[in-house]
C-alpha cells in the first residue's frame, strides 16, 4: 500500500489551513496584524406595525477610525417583497444577501410563487452556520408574504430571532432604548416611520461607528416603499452663507474636439440563425 | 534563545493578592439628572456575584455630609471603602467646626484625585461613582471612573446606563424640569435597562437631594409589559427560530 498522500481536490467552504499560521503571526510580532476589514458598524433596526414591516438603517461606513463612505446603502434587496438590513463586514452582508435573493429569484421561477421570509431566512442561516461565523454578516430580515408581515434577526453565527421590533449593530443598544420606550403594537404607518427614524436618529448621535443619513424601507401587503435617505440629519454647513465659490478660472477661447480613433461604418450583421 | 519573562516593574506574583485583579460582588448602572430643585439619581438593589443575583437588598446610593448623594456601580466592596473614606474626610471636616461644610464640587474633587490614584499604582477601586449634589443653590452633578475619567454634565450614568439611558436623557432632558417628570424620565430609563441589561434587578431606589436636603425612598418595583401578541407564539411560521 503506497504512502504517498492522497491528492484531494479542495471542496467547497472556507479554507482553515492558514488560521493557524495568521494567529501565530499575529502573537509573535506586535506590528503584523491581519487588515482590518470594512464595516458598517451600524445602527439597524426593524418594526412590525398593522400594515407590514418598516426597515430602517443609518449609511455610515467605516474602516476603523475612518468614515470609508459617507452614504452607503445598508437596506438590501432580497425579494420584491422582502428586504434585508445589514451590520457587520460590508463585503460579507453584500455579498450573502446578493447571493441569497439571487437563489430566491431561480426559486421563484421554479415554483411560480412569491418568495416567503422564512425562505430567506432559513437560506441565510444555513449558509451563515455552515461558515461557524467567520461570515461576520448580522442581518435583520423583513418581508411581507401570503403568511403575513414577519421580521426576523441573523447572527452572525447562524441563529435566528423572531421579534415583533429587532435592532442590531453598534448602535443597536441606543435604537433599542428607543424602541423598548416608545414601541407598542398596531402601530399606523406614519408612527412606525417617526418610530424607525427616531431609533436611528439615536443610534446615528449616540454611537460613533454609526452616522449620516436615515434610510427607511415601509413593506407593506403587495407593495413596498424604500425611502431612501429619508431624513438627512447632517447637512454639509458652509462658514459663510453664500457657501463656496471657486475663484475665476482661465477663460475658454476656442474648442476643438479630434477623435483619437478613426470611426468606421460596420456592415449590419447577418443574423446567421435565420434559415 | 530564551529569555526571562519581564515584570514591566508591576509587583510580583505573591503581591498580586495586595491588588485588585478583578471584582467579585457587582452593582450595575447608576442613573442621575438635574431638575428644577436638585439632583435626582436611581439605581437598583442587585448586588451580583459573577452570573448569581447574590444580593437584592444592596443600598448604592448614600448620602455624603450635608450636601452630597453618591451612587456607586462595580465592586460593592470597594464602595464600602470609599464610605470609609469620605466617613474620615466629612469628620475631619466637621471638627473644624467652621461653619464651612464640603460641597459637591469639592467631594467629587477629592473622589477624583483618590480613585486617579490608586490606578497609578496598579490596584483600583473597581468603581463608577456619581456625585450630585447642592450647595448655595448650585446643582451640581459629575462622575469619576475606576481610572480617574471624570467630568460633570446635566445627565450621568455608569455601566450599561451609557448605551441604553443616555440616549433617551440626551433627548428627553430639559432644564427645570420638576420632580414629577424628572422621576418619570428616570423611570424610563431604569425601565429600558431593566430589560435589556442583565444583572438589573426589579427593585429600585430613587434619592432626591435639594438644598433642604437628602431624601432616599423606599425600594419600590417598576411595571414591565410583556403582553405582546408577537410574543406568545413567536415562531409560528418560523421553525427552528428562538
Amino acid at each position: 500500500m503506497s504512502t504517498q498522500m492522497v491528492e484531494v481536490p479542495p471542496k467547497g467552504g472556507f479554507s482553515f489551513d492558514l488560521c493557524r499560521r495568521n494567529a501565530m503571526l499575529a502573537k509573535k510580532s506586535e506590528g503584523a496584524k491581519a487588515p482590518s476589514f470594512r464595516k458598517t458598524g451600524t445602527t439597524i433596526v426593524g418594526l412590525i406595525f398593522q400594515d407590514g414591516v418598516i426597515l430602517g438603517a443609518d449609511t455610515r461606513a467605516t474602516e476603523g477610525p475612518i468614515v470609508a463612505d459617507k452614504n452607503c446603502e445598508k437596506i438590501h434587496y432580497i425579494a420584491p417583497n422582502i428586504y434585508c438590513c445589514g451590520a457587520g463586514t460590508a463585503a460579507d452582508t453584500e455579498a450573502v444577501t446578493d447571493m441569497v435573493s439571487s437563489q430566491l429569484q431561480l426559486h421563484r421561477y421554479h415554483t411560480s410563487r412569491e418568495s416567503r421570509v422564512v425562505t430567506a431566512l432559513t437560506l441565510l442561516k444555513r449558509h451563515l452556520f455552515n461558515y461557524q461565523g467567520y461570515v461576520q454578516a448580522a442581518l435583520v430580515l423583513g418581508g411581507v408574504d401570503v403568511t403575513g408581515p414577519h421580521l426576523h434577526t441573523i447572527y452572525p453565527h447562524g441563529s435566528t430571532d423572531t421579534l415583533p421590533f429587532a435592532t442590531m449593530g453598534s448602535g443597536s443598544l441606543a435604537a433599542m432604548s428607543v424602541f423598548e420606550d416608545k414601541f407598542k403594537e398596531g402601530l399606523t404607518r406614519e408612527e412606525g416611520i417617526k418610530l424607525v427614524t427616531e431609533a436611528i436618529c439615536a443610534g446615528i448621535f449616540n454611537d460613533l461607528g454609526s452616522g449620516s443619513n436615515v434610510d427607511v424601507c415601509v413593506i407593506t401587503k403587495g407593495d413596498k416603499e424604500y425611502l431612501r435617505n429619508h431624513l438627512m440629519p447632517n447637512p454639509r454647513t458652509y462658514v459663510s452663507e453664500k457657501g463656496y465659490t471657486f475663484p475665476k478660472k482661465t477663460e475658454v477661447l476656442l474648442t476643438k474636439i479630434t477623435p483619437l480613433k478613426e470611426t468606421e461604418e460596420i456592415p449590419e450583421a447577418r443574423d446567421d440563425m435565420e434559415e | 534563545m530564551d529569555q526571562k519573562p519581564s515584570n514591566c516593574g508591576l509587583p510580583s506574583l505573591e503581591a498580586d493578592s495586595q491588588r485588585t485583579l478583578y471584582p467579585y460582588v457587582t452593582g450595575t448602572s447608576v442613573v442621575a439628572l438635574k431638575y428644577k430643585d436638585g439632583i435626582l439619581m436611581a439605581a437598583d438593589m442587585g448586588g451580583s456575584y459573577g452570573s448569581t443575583l447574590r444580593y437584592k437588598s444592596v443600598e448604592r446610593i448614600k448620602p455624603i455630609g450635608k450636601h452630597s448623594l453618591l451612587g456607586a456601580s462595580g465592586e460593592l466592596s470597594d464602595f464600602q471603602e470609599i464610605l470609609r473614606y469620605l466617613d474620615e474626610l466629612i469628620l475631619y471636616d466637621n471638627m473644624w467646626d467652621d461653619g464651612n461644610s464640603l460641597g459637591p464640587k469639592e467631594v467629587h474633587s477629592y473622589l477624583t484625585r483618590v480613585m486617579y490614584n490608586r490606578r497609578n499604582k496598579f490596584n483600583p477601586l473597581w468603581n463608577s461613582l456619581v456625585l450630585g449634589g447642592v450647595k448655595n443653590g448650585q446643582r451640581y452633578l459629575g462622575t469619576v471612573s475606576m481610572i480617574g475619567v471624570n467630568f460633570e454634565d446635566n445627565h450621568v450614568a455608569t455601566g450599561f446606563g451609557n448605551h441604553l439611558a443616555r440616549p433617551i436623557l440626551r433627548e428627553e432632558w430639559h432644564e427645570n424640569l420638576s420632580f414629577e417628570d424628572g422621576v418619570r424620565l428616570l423611570e424610563k430609563c431604569m425601565r429600558v435597562l431593566l430589560y435589556r441589561d442583565r444583572s438589573a434587578v426589579n427593585k429600585f431606589q430613587v434619592a432626591k437631594i435639594t438644598e433642604e436636603g437628602v431624601t432616599i425612598s423606599q425600594p419600590y418595583s417598576l411595571k414591565t409589559s410583556w403582553g405582546f401578541s408577537a410574543f406568545k407564539n413567536p415562531t409560528l411560521g418560523a421553525e427552528g427560530s428562538w
